[in-house]
């Protein structure tokens, strides 16, 4: 299998009408998986990319069935609430991909999120990737580019930046190694599936062998991850690079991520408490492919 | 996230019912002066910066009269903070207290939530007292719709000892902390210390209020110049940039003067936070220290990563030029190499550059720049996703070694220099496109029109136009830049494209010396 999205995903995309929603909307028809349609409030009925749109979630819902997850490309300011939207129609999965959300509408919507047992993967986030099968989102921008970076295999991608995530994808193809599931968790420092719930996923995934994380200064993920691995909730091989070690203390760069806040979220703290939990580090992004493969190869034996 | 400065900070607890000593700014000493007397002394004469532990370093002063409230903003006032001089001091009342306490209210990832924090001390070293345990330290999730209830409140005044009716005041205190938390979307807000006088009432002395940089736009009653962490009061330099970029939103622009001194300054240009750390580890790791950070990302237009170019090429004392973001971007890439090649041989270009565009359409990228830069006195040198942002840094090493920056010297541009004689121009979103007709037709190929990829040209008369209706095509142009290359390989030079960047030029001439 895969992690949340495989190639019978049945996808409704939010903002389907717009440029971005477009453009992404012929990347996962292309790619994979099965879009069925899309929402823009105002423009029910029309048709886009031969989709029925509708003006609401719980139309779509009436007039073509279940949805497995939505993709939401409405603008930042608009995105928590199409995302309640979509959960309180009883979509169990939600892909928020704009930049720059609020962080006080990403509080909230954890919360609309928890009580109604649903997911959400974002907010800034590419989405998710299972190569061959299936996207959710706008990783690798187009299907040639997405089948051009990225192959199948067993190896599961988590990753906090966006670009990085396609990096190492990329990168790990070139060394021969494929992906079961590419995930970019969001660049934000509050997340739907920050990386301890990714690695969740990628324990329980049989089609998973072992897992490349991209963490960053900032947060408390890379080191919850290392406590996870302690107490024996992630048993699969782990291989990690951490960014921003020459960040000074308090700058914080683009991603709303980087915080150094205590002394967890510093780079040595994660570094630190992963090696201690076993995870193999990697000092620079040049190394990955290799020592992945090392990775790998030793699970042979 | 952005941060607000004390006294700012305090204006806004304030407007939620919370008690701070009365105070005023200064800017100089003379009006410190006379806001001291205002107040009545004894005054604190407090320096508004972004840093802890001012009492140690000099920065705060109690002063009983006007000689020593002037020997204090005279001490303060023009003291530079990681390079960055101080302009404003706060002067406040001086208050008699009995107890200093800590209250915060802070989002946490791992709940995730917000969270407040209350501790029975306060004052500098609370991080370390805490650790050592000499304080009673209490936290409590609260919900990010109700606030924190008071019963809530209560519980964490008891837990940190608090007795009869410090317990309501504290209770009452945490209360309306929250409020101004979510009410004005913060990150994080602190009051530290939060003390209480002899006659028993609660003031907030000191104050770290972080506001969400996303949502900054829906709290103008905060005055946030730019809704970014930044570790000191915005530079010239960077509110010209955050100026510009709330005009166009189209991909992200975001410049930021690291001020630090270091071996090797170099001007960075990265794409995307990620990539862009990354890109600065490999950097850093070569001895580099990167003058400033900038970035380019989420799809921006040539126009945008020119004007980017721009603001990096304007600081004194770079050796070099770094490009390079995450190396396997899912965008388009050759928009920011036109906007490259624009800047540098407008500007041009006086140390030697290594650019890492990876991603979509990194060949066609990489062969622009090649094409473009060929021609200039320093190198410039192209790379893809199959470079690493190590192997680049190490070119930049490399080139460095071997080529010092360069005195201004002539360099053509890509725009046409010289006034049309026949001038033909349109506004774009964010600028000017001038054709002059006269060079036109003498133009055979009229590669101004192919390369148009919304298609919004037509030759009439011998003369590129925009198609009808004018307005229509006008408002469709990407500011891709293509046709001002293509017209300059072709020799014309005919077009023009102005993209002014408000106050940009004013500040060069001011500041003196490209």
């Amino acid at each position: 299998m895969s992690i949340l999205v495989n190639e019978n995903t049945r996808v409704i995309v939010q903002g389907i009408t717009g440029r971005e929603g477009q453009v992404r909307t012929r990347l996962m028809q292309g790619y994979g998986p099965k879009v069925i349609c899309g929402v823009t409030p105002g423009r029910g009925g029309e048709e886009t990319q031969g989709l029925p749109v509708f003006d609401t979630v719980a139309d779509a819902l009436k007039q073509v069935g279940e949805f497995d997850a939505s993709v939401v490309f409405v603008p930042a300011g608009f995105a928590a609430d199409a995302a309640m939207e979509a959960m309180d129609a009883g979509i169990k999965l939600v892909v928020i991909v704009p930049d720059r959300v609020p962080l006080h509408d990403v509080l909230k919507l954890h919360k609309f999120a928890a009580e109604r047992k649903a997911r959400f993967l974002g907010p800034n986030t590419l989405g998710c990737l299972s190569p061959g099968k299936g996207v959710l989102g706008m990783m690798g921008g187009s299907p040639d580019a997405a089948r051009e970076f990225f192959m199948p295999g067993r190896v599961g991608v988590t990753s906090r930046s966006g670009g990085i995530t396609s990096s190492i994808a990329y990168y790990l193809k070139k060394a021969g190694i494929g992906a079961s599931t590419i995930v970019h968790v969001g660049g934000d420092s509050i997340v739907g599936l920050p990386h301890p719930e990714i690695l969740k996923l990628f324990e329980e995934d049989d089609a998973t062998d072992a897992v490349v994380m991209f963490g960053e200064i900032g947060t408390t993920q890379e080191e919850r991850v290392a406590e996870m691995m302690r107490r024996g909730a992630f048993t699969k091989p782990l291989v990690a690079y951490i960014g921003g070690r020459q960040a000074e203390e308090g700058t914080r760069f683009s991603h709303a991520g980087a915080i150094v806040e205590g002394g967890r979220g510093a780079y040595s703290s994660k570094v630190e408490a992963l090696r201690d939990a076993g995870a193999v580090i990697v000092e620079s992004f040049e190394e990955l492919p290799a020592e992945t493969a090392k990775v790998l190869e030793g699970m042979k034996k | 996230m952005a941060r607000l400065l004390e006294y700012k900070a305090k204006e806004t607890l304030a407007r939620f019912g919370i008690s701070v000593p009365r105070g005023e700014i200064a800017g100089d000493p003379e009006s410190a002066i006379a806001t001291a007397e205002r107040i009545r002394f004894p005054v604190v004469l407090k320096a508004q910066a972004f840093i802890t532990g001012r009492a140690e370093k000099g920065l705060i002063h109690f002063c009983k009269d006007a000689d020593e409230a002037r020997a204090a903003a005279r001490q303060v006032l023009g003291r530079t903070i990681g390079g960055f001089p101080v302009d404003t001091v706060l002067i406040e009342e001086k208050l008699d207290i009995s107890q200093e306490l800590f209250a915060a209210c802070i989002v946490s990832d791992e709940i995730p939530g917000p969270l407040a924090v209350f501790a029975d001390r306060g004052g500098t070293g609370i991080e370390q007292m805490a650790q050592d345990g000499k304080t009673k330290l209490a936290r409590r999730p609260f919900d990010p719709v109700a606030g924190l209830l008071p019963y809530e409140a209560r519980t964490l005044a008891v837990k940190c000892g608090m007795e009869g009716k410090q317990i309501g005041a504290v209770a009452d205190f945490l209360v309306k902390l929250a409020k101004a938390f979510l009410a004005e979307e913060a990150r994080g807000l602190e009051v530290n210390p939060l003390a209480v006088t002899k006659d028993g009432r609660f003031f907030a002395l000191d104050c770290h209020f972080s506001v969400d940089d996303y949502a900054a736009g829906r709290h103008p009653e905060l005055g946030i110049e730019i809704a970014r962490e930044i570790g000191h009061p915005p530079t010239e330099l960077e509110k010209i940039a955050a100026a510009y970029e709330a005009t166009d939103h189209r991909g992200t622009f975001y410049f930021l003067e690291l001020g630090a001194g270091g071996e090797k300054p170099v001007g960075f240009h990265g794409a995307g936070g990620g990539g862009s750390m990354m890109s600065m580890d490999a950097l850093v790791a070569r001895g580099f220290t990167a003058k400033n950070f900038c970035d380019t990302s989420g799809n921006p237009s040539a126009a945008k990563v020119y004007r980017a170019a721009k603001h990096i090429l304007a600081q004194k004392g770079i050796v070099g030029y770094f490009a390079s973001g995450s190396g396997v971007a899912s965008q388009e890439q050759f928009h920011s190499a036109r906007g490259m090649v624009k800047a540098f041989r407008e500007w041009p270009l006086y140390v030697p550059a290594v650019i890492r565009l990876g991603g979509n359409k990194e060949e066609v990228a990489i062969g622009i720049l090649n094409e473009f830069l060929a021609d200039l006195p320093i190198p410039v040198e192209a790379y893809g996703k199959d470079n690493s942002a190590e192997f680049c840094a190490g070119r930049l090493d490399a080139l460095v070694n071997e080529h010092a920056p360069l005195e201004p010297y002539e360099c053509t541009p890509t725009a046409r220099s010289e006034d049309a004689g026949e001038e033909y121009a349109f506004d774009i979103r964010t600028g000017t496109i001038s054709f002059d007709h006269t060079i036109c037709i003498r133009c055979e190929d009229k590669p101004c029109i192919e390369s148009c990829h919304v298609e919004i040209l037509e030759v009439v008369d011998g003369k590129p136009r925009l198609r009808e209706p004018a307005d229509e095509s006008a408002h469709r142009c990407t500011e891709c830049l293509a046709c001002e290359l293509a017209c300059f390989k072709a020799g014309m030079r005919s077009i023009s494209i102005k993209l002014p960047i408000p106050g940009f030029e004013e500040y060069i001439t001011r500041r003196g010396a490209r």
